[in-house]
């Protein structure tokens, strides 16, 4: 069990190629952070950094108060689940799993309850004496883990350990990996590409582009109060609507609709956010109201998707599926003023 | 229908190439004639005839009587006290420059997959003993084994490393072994290095990476990864070494061709000695052929050390 701390930590490959850009994150003992960004965001760097597998350029990692950066990835006593399972195809389960346990001279009673314990949890006692290429996807998936718990790690380092599943095991796996987290008490430190997986798993995300760390926040918190236009745009689905608006003092005006804003925001020119699950189906008088001129309609059976333009702007809904509409057709929609946010064009900040 | 009518419209010789070709089984050993053909020419064909040869009293220019097994029984007898000798010097010379191949080979690819510059020059630059004509640079070190006038002992000499004058290298028996064996394991190592360094290339870099967050050392990872996922690597390269050391004519050959005193005579010079100069074609056929039961059980040796371990 530990905390970990980034302090001011850069990565560049080369001179002109940066990976990570002056990272400052702090993880407490215990917490499950997901790391989150784009593929080439750097989020799999910082990690790598964190066990060892990277150089840092400049900053300072510590695990708990003890500064890690010339430590090598044996003296951190943290474990890694790979994308890639990373498991060795000469080895049995059983030998893969107590490998960490082995090179740190564990007496042979020991590495066997481990294994054993870790084995139960993970539904693996039947296959020990398999080799991994008799295993299947999620087999071999539940073998890496298992790799990493046998140890008893002070953290988890989880770097997209789902990407390999189909939809369902992920679903499954997904579950399954907070559950693991909740009983083992230690830090979890979860990178992904996928902002469902960092929504439903995370205590905090922390939201990376271009080496750049964005926000650093809890689930709802991110989804409620993006810093920015790109945590806005990335994390829900389908994206945040997006419309450029002129404003004179509380009214907005884009290219097919206006409304009054909550507060007055002191800029000429914005960019209005709006969530797809954030138009109302009742309008009121003293709503804001759009017209939507639907193209597309996409029925999901819980959901109905709306796919059309306001004026010249393009927008998508979320509107109740039992909403009898057809392509061609206006609909009137309600804006959730509430739930409305405001982005500043130049710097792509939030105002609100 | 439309197909139907386009097929009558054509010629017969034309559908009945086309039989052939649907059809996979006589297509299949029609593509295979070549290739038979090639085989029993170059391979089959000297191989029966090496046979017969051994169980006749031929000599060179003519084809003898049919003596049984009289050669074996020539050999077996031991009857100039040769047989054994070769027998011996055989096993001697090929496993002590198969263990020497296999380590200096595996350090040479060990430190070949390091990052240094000139690496890919150096790589290439590694197969030359291996691309030289034999003959040539067993010539280049017969000459240089010369005790008097060449380069190894005056190094030897002037270094205080042995005295004046050095080993004679060719003229005693256990040096002109070591010599042999010297200029084998040159040969030989950068075939053993270049296959290693293929090898090691193919295993993925997430393993060592696992392996290095798991705690294990340099050392550790070596044993416990590079080794065991080069095994396959190891078997091919062992077995194709073992045979073509074992049958290994040119380099003994050109240095020492038996001597001194048949010190290191081994069999496929024997056959030689036998068959060419001397003449007795049917002897030299049946020295050669003790070596082919003798290679099986070698292979099946290594194949059995090699064996997965279950």
């Amino acid at each position: 069990m530990a905390s970990v701390t980034y302090e001011h930590v850069t990565k560049k490959f080369s001179a002109d190629t940066t990976a990570v850009d002056d990272l400052s994150l702090s993880i407490k003992d215990t917490e499950f952070m997901v790391l989150v960004g784009p593929s080439g965001c750097g989020k799999s760097t910082a990690l790598r950094m964190l066990a060892g597998l990277e150089d840092i350029t400049a900053g300072q990692i510590k695990i708990d108060d003890q500064v890690v950066n010339e430590m090598p990835p044996r003296d951190r006593d943290v474990a890694m689940v790979f994308q890639s399972y990373a498991l060795y195809p000469h080895m049995t389960v059983f030998d893969n799993m107590a490998f960490g346990l082995k090179m740190r001279g564990s007496s042979r009673t020991e590495m066997d309850s481990r294994v054993k314990e870790a084995a139960r949890i993970l539904r693996l006692d039947q296959l020990l004496a398999r080799k991994p290429r008799q295993l299947s996807g999620g087999q071999r998936q539940r073998v890496a883990l298992g790799r990493a718990i046998v140890r008893q790690p002070r953290a988890f380092l989880l770097d997209e350990p789902l990407s390999n599943l189909d939809a369902m095991l992920r679903v499954q796996t997904r579950i399954e990996l907070q559950k693991m987290h909740q009983r083992l008490g230690t830090t979890f430190i979860y990178v992904t590409h996928d902002q469902v997986e960092a929504m439903t798993m995370g205590d905090r995300i922390a939201v990376m582009k271009d080496g750049v760390l964005q926000q650093v926040a809890p689930p709802r918190e991110i989804y409620d109060e993006p810093v920015n236009m790109y945590v806005a745009g990335f994390i829900g689905s389908p994206r945040m609507n997006f419309l450029p608006v002129t404003i004179t003092d509380h009214q907005a005006k884009a290219s097919g609709l206006e409304l009054k804003l909550p507060k007055a925001p002191g800029v000429a020119r914005g960019i209005l956010g709006i969530r797809p699950e954030h138009f109302l189906p009742n309008v009121s008088a003293d709503d804001a109201v759009i017209d939507l001129k639907v193209e597309v309609l996409e029925v999901l059976g819980a959901d109905q998707y709306l796919y059309g333009k306001v004026g010249s702007d393009e927008l998508i809904a979320r509107v109740d599926p039992q909403l009898k509409v057809s392509v061609d057709d206006h609909v009137r929609l309600g804006i959730n003023m509430r739930r409305l946010h405001l982005f500043d064009p130049e710097t792509e900040q939030a105002v609100f | 229908m439309g197909t139907a009518i386009k097929a009558d419209a054509v010629a017969p010789w034309h559908r009945r190439r086309v039989r052939i070709y649907d059809r996979e089984a006589p297509l299949g050993y029609l593509l295979l004639v070549p290739t038979l053909l090639i085989l029993g020419i170059f391979l089959l064909y000297p191989f029966l005839f090496g046979i017969w040869l051994s169980i006749t009293d031929s000599e060179l220019g003519n084809l003898g009587n049919f003596i049984g097994l009289g050669n074996y029984r020539f050999e077996w007898r031991n009857t100039d006290g040769v047989f054994y000798t070769a027998v011996a010097n055989t096993f001697l010379y090929t496993g002590v420059t198969t263990v020497f191949k296999l380590a200096l080979g595996l350090v040479m690819a060990l430190l070949l997959n390091q990052a240094f510059p000139f690496r890919r020059f150096v790589r290439a630059a590694l197969l030359l003993p291996y691309i030289i004509p034999t003959v040539l640079s067993y010539e280049a070190w017969r000459w240089m084994f010369d005790p008097t006038f060449s380069v190894i002992n005056w190094l030897l000499v002037n270094t205080h490393l042995v005295a004046y004058p050095g080993p004679n290298w060719l003229g005693v028996p256990a040096n002109a072994m070591a010599a042999l064996m010297i200029v084998n394991v040159w040969r030989g190592t950068p075939f053993y290095a270049i296959a290693f360094l293929a090898g090691i290339q193919v295993i993925p870099l997430d393993l060592y990476e696992a392996a290095r967050v798991d705690g294990a050392t340099r050392w550790q990872q070596f044993t416990n990864i590079t080794l065991p996922m080069l095994r396959p690597v190891l078997l091919v390269v062992l077995l194709l070494s073992t045979i073509l050391t074992f049958a290994d004519f040119q380099g003994p050959f050109v240095l020492t061709n038996g001597a001194p005193y048949n010190s290191t005579q081994l069999l496929s010079i024997w056959a030689y000695q036998w068959g060419i100069p001397g003449g007795a074609i049917g002897l030299g056929a049946a020295i050669s052929l003790v070596l082919f039961p003798l290679l099986t059980l070698v292979v099946a040796g290594v194949l059995f050390m090699l064996r997965r371990p279950e």
